[in-house]
């Protein structure tokens, strides 16, 4: 999808242009916010689990270089050949590399949100090599040409009848067949041929283990085992702050993440991986790209707890009504805008501003980031940094300098009622955001003010 | 006890019969009230737009304003909040600490300090409680629906001592009407979508008044109420449980 310079508003603008589609996309992932509180509300250690997630990964990001040194002996002694990749670029390149020394040109991939932030797809494309994802939300964003437009249900923006028309132009479905269960039939078919062919799997990692070395992905499709077991190669991708210290905090987080992500009780599949087996090469590939810059800011670090469960955009009222690709960025929604600053302040200087700062996705989130008190401190940082509009800087001055002043105060508001009441043209208008869709509220004959003034003193 | 009265801007300018209403109700429950009258805003407006950084010339008066008194009221949970959480002032840092502590919101002022009981009001009409978030998430007004805790809400226990007075229940009982401050403009499409959501789930259910601990979303909703042309009105919480 082509977004180009476009920011959030703009976006969710076009976005609710179908007012039909926004209420069925709102609807839809309302749902998902209901399945996860019924799940919840049944664990009567709900909230002690959050806290003890949060407090787990407080630890992590603590010491997340000693974490890191342990997580990498333990692995290599597991026999498995360990990658540091310091940005995206050299992330793409190390998997292009390990590509190339298997001399293969097609590789099975299943849902890895890190690629996705890397662009790993669109690098290897130009470099020849064809790349087919397996997880069923990923290959029919992918078949469309899209990005995925949220990190746990990628096609949540598509109804089921464009996916029937993408399946009939790609992979020969019968046109307007949009029974879910025979295009997942039929994408499964066509992914098993994928499967058996490609030598090279790569998959994404949802909790590493330092104690041991180990590392644990998490699926609903059982993809990333098909692809791993099947491949002669598996290369496994993540992001530095995705370790935990030992096995026995596994626990802790596996019974969160999809409770918060889905309202299911776990994913179907919880896949550990220790070592290669016999004849196949297991590679690790450790990405920083920014979050080691993240780590060194105090106010934004605890937003590396994150476990992407997407319970923050589930929920979100703003996400539900603008859609993941309003956000023009890998990670979509509330978590995604206090994440995506760091990468690119200028570019993603809006998406802090896509909030209503209601704190929702801070209650629901499973490891307690704080992300609303974020979004309102990036506020603050890309306006000092100088990323506010010009218009709005002299708005806020003027504002400001008013509302230091009772006399500016209650001079600029007898006028402004003056206006509602005796030019109200001059404020109902297409220039006024406000009243394309709501009326002015009616001006009082007098202020609270006035009339305490008047009545009690 | 004597109580100052701390009137948002916007209520202020467009909404004195809630601040009214405020003043009576304190007064009738036996509350010496006093409004300073060189008050302005709370900041909030500025902070956040990201421009907290602007908003000394607010804090200076509002401390100017409200030095002196046992408790600070307000009806408004939104203002109260970005005072609790953000007032400062480098040089009474002490002064601003203590005003901070001593700002309440109308509502758990008279559930948590006053520990009113019952109220002499009666509001014969089908109500609908619009959960405002800064109210509800940051000053805890009420139980949220995204946490494994007791239920409760203040806003509704007053409600409940209101005769004649009829609650309707919410198919979402918490969701944000997308008032949002700057928001409301700057991402108007989505703002005006989530009032009309909020405004549609109260009407569905028969609501003849929508009342809230906060003007400003009662505003937004307000807005579209009247565009939409319904007879459905807006009232703030105050206006209930002081009406006879």
């Amino acid at each position: 999808m082509e977004v180009g310079t476009k920011d959030h508003a703009e976006l969710a603008e076009i976005f609710n242009k179908d007012e039909e589609r926004v209420n069925w996309h709102d609807e839809t992932l309302w749902w998902i916010r209901a399945k996860r509180d019924k799940s919840v509300h049944q664990l009567p250690e709900w909230e002690a689990l959050r806290e003890a997630a949060s407090n787990v990964k407080f630890n992590v990001l603590s010491h997340l270089n000693t974490y890191l040194e342990q997580f990498e002996a333990a692995a290599k002694a597991n026999g498995v050949i360990v990658h540091w990749a310091a940005d995206a670029k050299e992330h793409n390149e190390i998997v292009h590399g390990l590509l190339k020394e298997n001399k293969v040109t097609q590789m099975v991939k299943s849902k890895s949100m890190l690629t996705e932030e890397c662009h790993l797809n669109e690098y290897l494309a130009t470099h020849g090599i064809e790349v087919i994802d397996s997880d069923l939300g990923e290959r029919i964003v992918q078949l469309a040409g899209e990005p995925p437009s949220h990190i746990v249900l990628p096609c949540i923006h598509k109804k089921k009848e464009e996916i029937g028309d993408l399946f009939h132009m790609y992979l020969g479905t019968p046109s307007n067949m949009a029974d879910p269960q025979f295009l997942t039939e039929t994408a499964r078919g066509s992914l098993r041929e994928t499967f058996l062919t490609r030598k090279v799997a790569l998959t994404g990692v949802n909790f590493a283990i330092a104690e041991t070395g180990e590392f644990v992905v998490c699926t609903n499709e059982g993809n990333a085992d098909m692809g791993a077991h099947l491949a002669d190669v598996h290369i496994a991708c993540m992001g530095i702050e995705k370790l935990i210290p030992k096995r026995e905090h596994l626990g802790i987080f596996l019974r969160l993440l999809t409770r918060s992500a889905t309202g299911q009780p776990i994913t179907t599949y919880s896949s550990h991986f220790g070592k290669p087996r016999e004849g196949q090469q297991m590679h690790l590939v450790l990405v920083d790209n920014g979050r080691s810059v993240q780590l060194g800011r105090k106010d934004f670090r605890n937003s590396l707890k994150c476990i992407r469960c997407g319970a923050c955009m589930n929920t979100c009222p703003v996400y539900r009504r603008s859609g993941g690709h309003s956000y023009h960025t890998a990670v979509a929604g509330p978590i995604g805008s206090i994440l995506a600053p760091n990468l690119d302040m200028k570019k993603y200087a809006d998406l802090p501003f896509a909030s209503t700062l209601c704190g929702s996705c801070s209650n629901v989130c499973p490891v307690k980031i704080d992300i609303h008190d974020q979004l309102y401190k990036w506020r603050q940082v890309l306006v000092k940094e100088g990323y506010a509009p010009t218009g709005k800087k002299i708005a806020m001055q003027v504002m400001a300098t008013t509302l230091a002043s009772p006399t500016l105060y209650h001079a600029a508001g007898k006028m402004g009622r003056a206006t509602i009441k005796y030019a109200p043209f001059a404020v109902n208008n297409k220039l006024n955001a406000w009243y394309k869709e709501r009326e002015m509220p009616a001006p009082p004959k007098e202020s609270f003010g006035e009339w305490y003034a008047k009545n009690k003193k | 006890m004597r109580v100052g009265l701390f009137v948002p801007c916007y209520v202020d300018q467009f909404y004195p019969g809630a601040a009214i209403a405020t003043l009576e109700l304190l007064e009738k429950l036996g509350v010496e009230v006093v409004y300073p009258k060189n008050q302005t805003c709370c900041g909030q407006p500025m902070a956040n737009s990201g421009f907290e950084h602007l908003t000394g010339g607010c804090n200076r008066l509002f401390i100017d304003n409200f030095s002196g008194f046992d408790y600070i009221v307000s009806p408004s949970g939104s203002c109260v909040l970005h005072i609790r959480e953000h007032l400062h002032d480098d040089k009474r840092p002490e002064q601003a600490k203590e005003i901070s502590h001593k700002v309440w919101e109308l509502t758990s002022f008279l559930t948590d300090v006053l520990k009113v009981e019952s109220l002499p009001a009666r509001f014969p009409h089908k109500v609908g409680v619009h959960q405002s978030c800064h109210g509800q998430r940051g000053l805890h007004l009420s139980s949220m629906t995204e946490l494994v805790a007791p239920s409760f809400s203040k806003p509704g226990s007053l409600l409940n001592m209101v005769k004649d007075l009829e609650l309707i229940e919410l198919e979402r009982k918490d969701e944000c009407c997308g008032f949002g401050g700057t928001f409301c403009v700057v991402e108007e499409a989505v703002s005006s979508k989530m009032g009309k959501d909020r405004v549609a789930d109260h009407l569905k259910h028969g609501a003849e008044y929508i009342t809230g601990a906060d003007m400003s979303c009662l505003m937004h909703m307000e807005g579209i109420l009247k565009r939409q042309g319904s007879k459905v009105k807006v009232l703030h919480i105050a206006e209930i449980l002081n009406a006879e």
